[in-house]
Protein backbone atom coordinates (compact mmCIF):
# COMPACT_ATOMS: atom_id res chain seq x y z
CA UNK A 1 0.00 0.00 0.00
CA UNK A 2 2.70 2.30 1.04
CA UNK A 3 4.62 1.60 -2.61
CA UNK A 4 1.16 1.82 -3.97
CA UNK A 5 0.12 4.96 -2.59
CA UNK A 6 4.56 6.86 -3.40
CA UNK A 7 3.94 5.66 -7.15
CA UNK A 8 0.26 7.52 -7.31
CA UNK A 9 2.02 10.56 -5.77
CA UNK A 10 5.62 10.27 -8.26
CA UNK A 11 2.97 10.06 -11.54
CA UNK A 12 1.13 12.82 -10.14
CA UNK A 13 4.13 14.94 -9.57
CA UNK A 14 5.78 14.17 -12.70
CA UNK A 15 2.62 15.01 -14.67
CA UNK A 16 2.61 18.49 -13.08
CA UNK A 17 5.97 19.05 -13.50
CA UNK A 18 5.39 18.36 -17.55
CA UNK A 19 2.61 20.24 -18.00
CA UNK A 20 4.36 23.22 -16.22
CA UNK A 21 4.27 26.49 -17.78
CA UNK A 22 7.80 27.31 -16.11
CA UNK A 23 10.02 26.69 -13.27
CA UNK A 24 7.82 28.39 -10.39
CA UNK A 25 7.07 25.74 -8.28
CA UNK A 26 10.20 23.52 -8.59
CA UNK A 27 8.46 20.73 -8.70
CA UNK A 28 11.79 18.35 -10.09
CA UNK A 29 12.91 17.77 -6.59
CA UNK A 30 9.80 16.25 -5.62
CA UNK A 31 9.17 14.07 -8.44
CA UNK A 32 12.69 12.45 -8.23
CA UNK A 33 11.77 12.50 -4.55
CA UNK A 34 8.89 10.15 -4.92
CA UNK A 35 10.21 7.67 -7.71
CA UNK A 36 13.38 7.49 -5.79
CA UNK A 37 10.94 5.84 -2.47
CA UNK A 38 9.16 4.22 -5.30
CA UNK A 39 11.91 2.27 -6.69
CA UNK A 40 13.77 1.48 -3.35
CA UNK A 41 10.07 -0.11 -2.03
CA UNK A 42 9.52 -1.67 -4.98
CA UNK A 43 13.34 -4.02 -4.94
CA UNK A 44 11.85 -4.30 -1.19
CA UNK A 45 8.51 -6.09 -2.67
CA UNK A 46 10.25 -7.78 -4.80
CA UNK A 47 11.81 -9.51 -2.12
CA UNK A 48 8.58 -10.25 0.05
CA UNK A 49 7.01 -11.43 -2.94
CA UNK A 50 9.80 -14.16 -3.01
CA UNK A 51 9.31 -14.49 0.78
CA UNK A 52 5.12 -14.78 0.85
CA UNK A 53 4.76 -15.54 -2.47
CA UNK A 54 0.90 -14.45 -3.56
CA UNK A 55 0.24 -14.21 -0.39
CA UNK A 56 1.96 -11.15 -0.46
CA UNK A 57 -0.83 -9.59 -2.55
CA UNK A 58 -3.58 -10.60 -0.09
CA UNK A 59 -2.38 -8.47 3.18
CA UNK A 60 -4.42 -8.51 6.17
CA UNK A 61 -7.20 -5.27 6.72
CA UNK A 62 -4.98 -4.19 9.81
CA UNK A 63 -1.70 -4.25 7.87
CA UNK A 64 -3.10 -2.51 4.81
CA UNK A 65 -4.55 0.27 6.93
CA UNK A 66 -1.04 0.78 8.76
CA UNK A 67 0.60 0.67 5.40
CA UNK A 68 -1.86 3.28 4.02
CA UNK A 69 -2.01 5.52 7.02
CA UNK A 70 2.59 5.33 6.25
CA UNK A 71 1.89 5.99 2.36
CA UNK A 72 0.17 9.38 3.46
CA UNK A 73 2.48 10.06 6.13
CA UNK A 74 5.11 9.39 3.57
CA UNK A 75 3.58 11.93 1.42
CA UNK A 76 3.00 14.66 3.99
CA UNK A 77 6.91 14.79 4.49
CA UNK A 78 7.89 14.60 0.94
CA UNK A 79 5.78 17.50 0.42
CA UNK A 80 6.74 19.16 3.61
CA UNK A 81 10.45 18.92 2.52
CA UNK A 82 9.49 20.44 -1.06
CA UNK A 83 7.61 23.57 0.34
CA UNK A 84 10.31 24.09 2.09
CA UNK A 85 13.17 23.46 -1.04
CA UNK A 86 10.71 26.02 -2.63
CA UNK A 87 10.95 28.87 0.27
CA UNK A 88 14.48 28.52 0.50
CA UNK A 89 15.15 28.68 -3.22
CA UNK A 90 12.43 30.93 -4.14
CA UNK A 91 12.38 31.04 -7.67
CA UNK A 92 9.84 33.55 -7.49
CA UNK A 93 11.55 35.66 -5.28
CA UNK A 94 7.90 35.94 -3.32
CA UNK A 95 9.86 35.61 -0.02
CA UNK A 96 12.23 37.74 -0.41
CA UNK A 97 9.33 40.97 -1.87
CA UNK A 98 7.18 39.91 1.28
CA UNK A 99 10.58 40.28 3.68
CA UNK A 100 11.20 43.77 2.03
CA UNK A 101 7.90 44.46 1.73
CA UNK A 102 7.90 44.15 5.86
CA UNK A 103 10.73 46.06 6.39
CA UNK A 104 9.70 49.10 4.10
CA UNK A 105 6.27 49.14 6.77
CA UNK B 1 16.05 -3.10 9.31
CA UNK B 2 18.56 -0.98 7.90
CA UNK B 3 18.95 -1.37 4.15
CA UNK B 4 18.44 2.15 3.47
CA UNK B 5 21.78 2.60 4.42
CA UNK B 6 23.29 1.30 1.00
CA UNK B 7 21.45 3.95 -1.12
CA UNK B 8 22.58 6.31 1.42
CA UNK B 9 26.47 5.44 1.45
CA UNK B 10 25.58 5.75 -2.74
CA UNK B 11 24.18 8.58 -2.19
CA UNK B 12 27.03 10.25 -0.56
CA UNK B 13 29.94 8.61 -3.13
CA UNK B 14 27.43 10.59 -5.86
CA UNK B 15 27.27 13.68 -4.27
CA UNK B 16 30.85 14.47 -3.50
CA UNK B 17 31.57 13.11 -7.57
CA UNK B 18 28.67 15.47 -8.70
CA UNK B 19 29.97 18.03 -7.01
CA UNK B 20 34.09 18.05 -7.86
CA UNK B 21 32.77 16.96 -11.17
CA UNK B 22 30.59 20.17 -11.56
CA UNK B 23 33.92 22.63 -10.36
CA UNK B 24 36.21 21.03 -12.84
CA UNK B 25 33.28 21.71 -15.69
CA UNK B 26 32.89 25.10 -14.53
CA UNK B 27 36.67 25.73 -14.64
CA UNK B 28 36.93 24.58 -18.15
CA UNK B 29 33.90 26.96 -19.18
CA UNK B 30 35.84 29.62 -17.60
CA UNK B 31 39.45 28.60 -19.50
CA UNK B 32 37.39 28.61 -22.19
CA UNK B 33 36.09 32.14 -21.97
CA UNK B 34 39.30 33.22 -21.20
CA UNK B 35 40.66 32.14 -24.52
CA UNK B 36 37.72 32.82 -26.46
CA UNK B 37 36.81 30.17 -28.17
CA UNK B 38 33.47 31.05 -28.89
CA UNK B 39 33.21 27.87 -30.58
CA UNK B 40 34.37 25.54 -27.98
CA UNK B 41 31.89 27.10 -26.17
CA UNK B 42 28.66 26.91 -28.23
CA UNK B 43 29.68 23.51 -28.42
CA UNK B 44 29.26 22.84 -24.83
CA UNK B 45 27.60 20.06 -23.71
CA UNK B 46 23.91 21.46 -22.62
CA UNK B 47 23.49 18.03 -20.49
CA UNK B 48 26.46 17.88 -18.94
CA UNK B 49 27.41 14.84 -16.27
CA UNK B 50 27.38 16.87 -13.28
CA UNK B 51 23.94 17.60 -14.47
CA UNK B 52 23.16 13.96 -14.98
CA UNK B 53 24.63 12.93 -11.41
CA UNK B 54 22.86 15.27 -9.90
CA UNK B 55 19.64 13.49 -10.71
CA UNK B 56 20.86 10.42 -9.28
CA UNK B 57 21.86 11.82 -6.01
CA UNK B 58 18.20 13.75 -5.97
CA UNK B 59 16.56 9.92 -6.53
CA UNK B 60 18.95 8.14 -3.94
CA UNK B 61 18.44 11.40 -1.45
CA UNK B 62 14.91 11.61 -1.90
CA UNK B 63 14.66 7.88 -1.53
CA UNK B 64 17.04 7.15 1.50
CA UNK B 65 14.44 10.43 3.11
CA UNK B 66 11.51 8.66 2.81
CA UNK B 67 12.90 4.83 3.58
CA UNK B 68 15.01 6.32 6.90
CA UNK B 69 11.06 7.91 7.63
CA UNK B 70 9.52 4.51 6.91
CA UNK B 71 11.95 2.76 9.58
CA UNK B 72 11.44 5.34 12.02
CA UNK B 73 7.65 4.24 11.46
CA UNK B 74 8.41 0.81 12.23
CA UNK B 75 10.41 1.51 15.09
CA UNK B 76 14.04 0.20 13.35
CA UNK B 77 15.64 3.39 13.76
CA UNK B 78 15.64 5.32 17.39
CA UNK B 79 16.91 8.89 17.67
CA UNK B 80 19.33 7.44 21.03
CA UNK B 81 22.63 5.15 20.59
CA UNK B 82 22.91 3.00 18.63
CA UNK B 83 20.36 4.32 16.46
CA UNK B 84 19.11 1.20 14.94
CA UNK B 85 17.36 -1.31 17.15
CA UNK B 86 18.93 -4.20 15.20
CA UNK B 87 22.25 -2.93 16.27
CA UNK B 88 21.73 -3.66 20.39
CA UNK B 89 21.86 -7.48 20.21
CA UNK B 90 24.59 -9.83 17.59
CA UNK B 91 21.58 -12.10 15.57
CA UNK B 92 19.99 -9.48 15.03
CA UNK B 93 23.02 -7.08 13.55
CA UNK B 94 23.73 -10.59 11.59
CA UNK B 95 20.17 -10.35 10.24
CA UNK B 96 20.74 -6.46 8.93
CA UNK B 97 23.85 -7.16 7.35
CA UNK B 98 21.96 -9.29 5.47
CA UNK B 99 19.13 -7.79 4.73
CA UNK B 100 21.90 -4.36 3.57
CA UNK B 101 23.78 -7.17 1.24
CA UNK B 102 19.83 -8.13 -0.46
CA UNK B 103 17.76 -5.65 -0.32
CA UNK B 104 19.85 -2.50 -0.01
CA UNK B 105 22.16 -3.78 -2.85
CA UNK B 106 19.11 -4.24 -4.85
CA UNK B 107 17.36 -0.81 -3.72
CA UNK B 108 21.24 0.65 -5.24
CA UNK B 109 20.98 -0.94 -8.43
CA UNK B 110 17.33 -0.54 -9.29
CA UNK B 111 17.42 3.16 -9.09
CA UNK B 112 21.14 3.44 -10.63
CA UNK B 113 19.52 1.30 -13.44
CA UNK B 114 16.70 3.38 -14.17
CA UNK B 115 18.69 6.58 -13.80
CA UNK B 116 20.95 4.90 -16.31
CA UNK B 117 18.02 4.61 -18.59
CA UNK B 118 16.72 8.39 -17.93
CA UNK B 119 20.28 9.60 -18.57
CA UNK B 120 19.88 7.62 -22.61
CA UNK B 121 16.60 8.46 -23.05
CA UNK B 122 17.37 12.22 -22.11
CA UNK B 123 20.77 12.22 -24.27
CA UNK B 124 18.51 10.67 -27.19
CA UNK B 125 15.98 13.38 -27.01
CA UNK B 126 18.49 16.05 -27.35
CA UNK B 127 20.29 14.40 -30.30
CA UNK B 128 17.08 14.32 -31.92
CA UNK B 129 16.15 17.80 -31.28
CA UNK B 130 19.44 18.82 -32.31
CA UNK B 131 18.97 16.86 -35.68
CA UNK B 132 15.82 18.39 -36.48
CA UNK B 133 17.06 21.85 -35.53
CA UNK B 134 20.01 21.31 -37.94
CA UNK B 135 17.26 19.97 -40.62
CA UNK B 136 15.58 23.17 -40.44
Amino acid sequence: MTLLITVFAAVFATAKWYNRKDDSLNLAPLCFMFWGASLMWLADAIFEYMELGADYFTPALEDMVNDAYLGLSVVALALVVWLVILLVKDPQGTVRAALRKGKAN
Amino acid sequence: MACFLVPAAEAAVVTIAAHSLELAEQKKAQRLTLSGDHTALAEENPLPWSRKLKWLTYLLWGGVLLLAFEHVWHGEVTPWFPFLTAAANPADMVEMFQEMATVGVTMAVIVTAVWGVLVACASLLLKRSDRAELAR
